[in-house]
């Protein structure tokens, strides 16, 4: 059965109709073009697809679009602000938190989340926030090392 | 890539039209509420329901407060809600870390309390996709006959994988089902079965509403101890609840010691109350309750590590548990 659905997505107000069953991560990738959010194990495990959804990182393979009438949904791409890439994916390109990229953009969410938090976080708060994120390329060095650089960009930017 | 079936998704408005919707569907109809297990399962073949009904935006099931009768857990508020929450961290941080403990910060924001109080049990031959499974030629648990990892067993043996259970059933909370028929308060510990498949009392048809942990828990000592491969995030293979009161003599008022993945249910260690209430709690009395739940622990080869390993550790973090909330910490 398909629905009307009214949803801001990356701030712009969308409105669409899908099927109730439909999955959060094929409407973004399939209906709407944006591809930016990876699907990896599909079961929740990796966390390669995490989207906010209310202000909430979630994993939109386990997310059905009949429930987002209403929702707030910030992807990879409205990480963005404005024309300028945000700190954390600033961090990741200046100290090589990418490998193969696919796991990229969940852990850029959840790297944003994190900071947005807890500006100041330790190594070990670091990887708690990142548990839910599987890099199978890195060793996750670079990316930690990413977010505390990130870190310091907004801090200081603050300060300024 | 595992894709999800069709099925047709009712969204109730409230709490009486999901149960009716629940008693009207009958068996072809599943609950879920954040979905975190329930999707991945029917991306797999492990659940097959036409019908789900969901319990998602349900506002009877949300807030948690404090009442004249003890601490009220709606069952659809999240796991981080529920570990972050002022009051179960508080009073209940064995509740708070069970919660933390489970799976991932995403799934955390989902997953609820509900879900996890009564999520499925778990069994390496069956929590696998559907082509592993009809390659092994399924088990008992689903589309299969025989239980592979006994197969003389007449039951199934995949076991009890919920954090948060042992913790509440430690703590002597009730559970409040809601159905066409009314609703009703039942001690969570009586709402579980030794039997992987058929692991819950709970009718069909109820749906619950939350977890009231009683007012004489609070003040009482409370600790969770997990054994799981991985930190960041992973199923327990062990898990031991432990509360405990003791008064200002040394005296022990009130003990309790809950096992969780050590059966298909939470598994209560009688001698925790039976032993150490009315009694100055000692380092032996402890090894003697660590003793008699290593010995109603019956880990099988059907999850992460050795079940020998398991079975040993059931004893070692009994103990641990025990001597840190009786102030007699050891390191061993």
């Amino acid at each position: 059965m398909k629905k009307k659905i009214q949803l801001t997505l990356n701030g712009k107000s969308t409105s669409i109709e899908v099927p109730n069953h439909r999955l959060l991560l094929d409407l973004l990738r399939d209906e709407i073009g944006l591809t930016g959010t990876k699907e990896g194990c599909g079961t929740g495990d990796c966390g390669a697809c995490t989207v906010y959804l209310n202000g909430k990182p979630v994993n939109s393979c386990l997310v059905l679009s009949g429930e987002l009438d209403g929702a707030d949904i910030v992807t990879i791409e409205g990480l963005k602000i404005g024309p300028e890439l945000h700190p954390v994916q600033k961090a990741f390109i200046q100290d090589g938190g990418a490998q193969c990229g696919y796991c990229t953009p969940g852990m850029l969410m959840m790297s944003k989340a994190l900071l947005d938090e807890n500006p100041n976080p330790t190594e070990e708060e670091i990887r708690y926030a990142l548990s839910g994120n599987l890099c199978r390329c890195t060793g996750y060095a670079k990316i930690i090392q990413a977010v505390q650089d990130a870190a310091v960009m907004i801090r200081n930017k603050h300060v300024q | 890539m595992l894709r999800l079936p069709e099925f047709n998704y009712i969204q109730p408005r409230s709490l009486k039209q999901a149960t009716k919707a629940l008693a009207d569907l009958g068996a072809d109809a599943m609950l879920v509420a954040g979905g975190t297990d329930v999707y991945p399962k029917m991306k797999r073949g492990q659940f097959t329901p036409r019908h789900l009904i969901s319990l998602r935006g349900l506002r009877e099931l949300k807030g948690i407060r404090d009442s004249k009768e003890g601490l009220w857990i709606g069952a659809g508020e999240s796991l981080t809600t529920v570990s972050n929450h002022r009051l179960i961290a508080k009073h209940f941080p064995a509740l708070a870390h069970a919660a933390e403990s489970v799976s991932t910060p995403q799934l955390r924001n989902m997953g609820t309390i509900g879900g996890n109080v009564f999520v499925d049990t778990r069994c390496n031959y069956y929590d696998q996709t559907f082509f592993w499974r009809q390659a092994v030629g399924f088990c008992m648990k689903k589309d299969g006959q025989i239980c592979l990892v006994a197969p003389g067993s007449s039951k199934c043996l995949a076991i009890a994988s919920s954090d948060t259970s042992p913790v509440l059933v430690s703590l002597g909370a009730e559970a409040v089902l809601v159905s066409r028929q009314g609703e009703r308060r039942v001690k969570l510990g009586e709402l579980y079965r030794d039997d992987g498949i058929d692991y819950s009392t709970k009718a069909k048809d109820e749906v619950l509403k939350g977890l009231l942990i009683p007012k004489e828990a609070l003040g009482r000592r409370n600790v969770y101890l997990k054994l799981r491969r991985r930190g960041s995030f992973d199923f327990p293979i062990l898990g031991v609840a432990a509360t405990m009161d003791i008064d200002e003599r040394g005296e022990c008022r009130y003990a309790s010691v809950v096992l969780t993945a050590v059966a298909s249910a939470p598994k209560i260690v009688p001698e925790a109350s039976t032993l150490l209430q009315g009694k100055k709690v000692t380092k032996e009395l402890i090894d003697t309750v660590a003793d008699a739940a290593a010995k109603i622990s019956h880990p099988l080869d059907n999850a992460d590590m050795d079940y020998w390993y398991r079975k040993r550790m059931a004893k070692v973090y009994t103990r641990r548990a025990l001597e840190s909330l009786a102030g007699l910490d050891s390191s061993a």
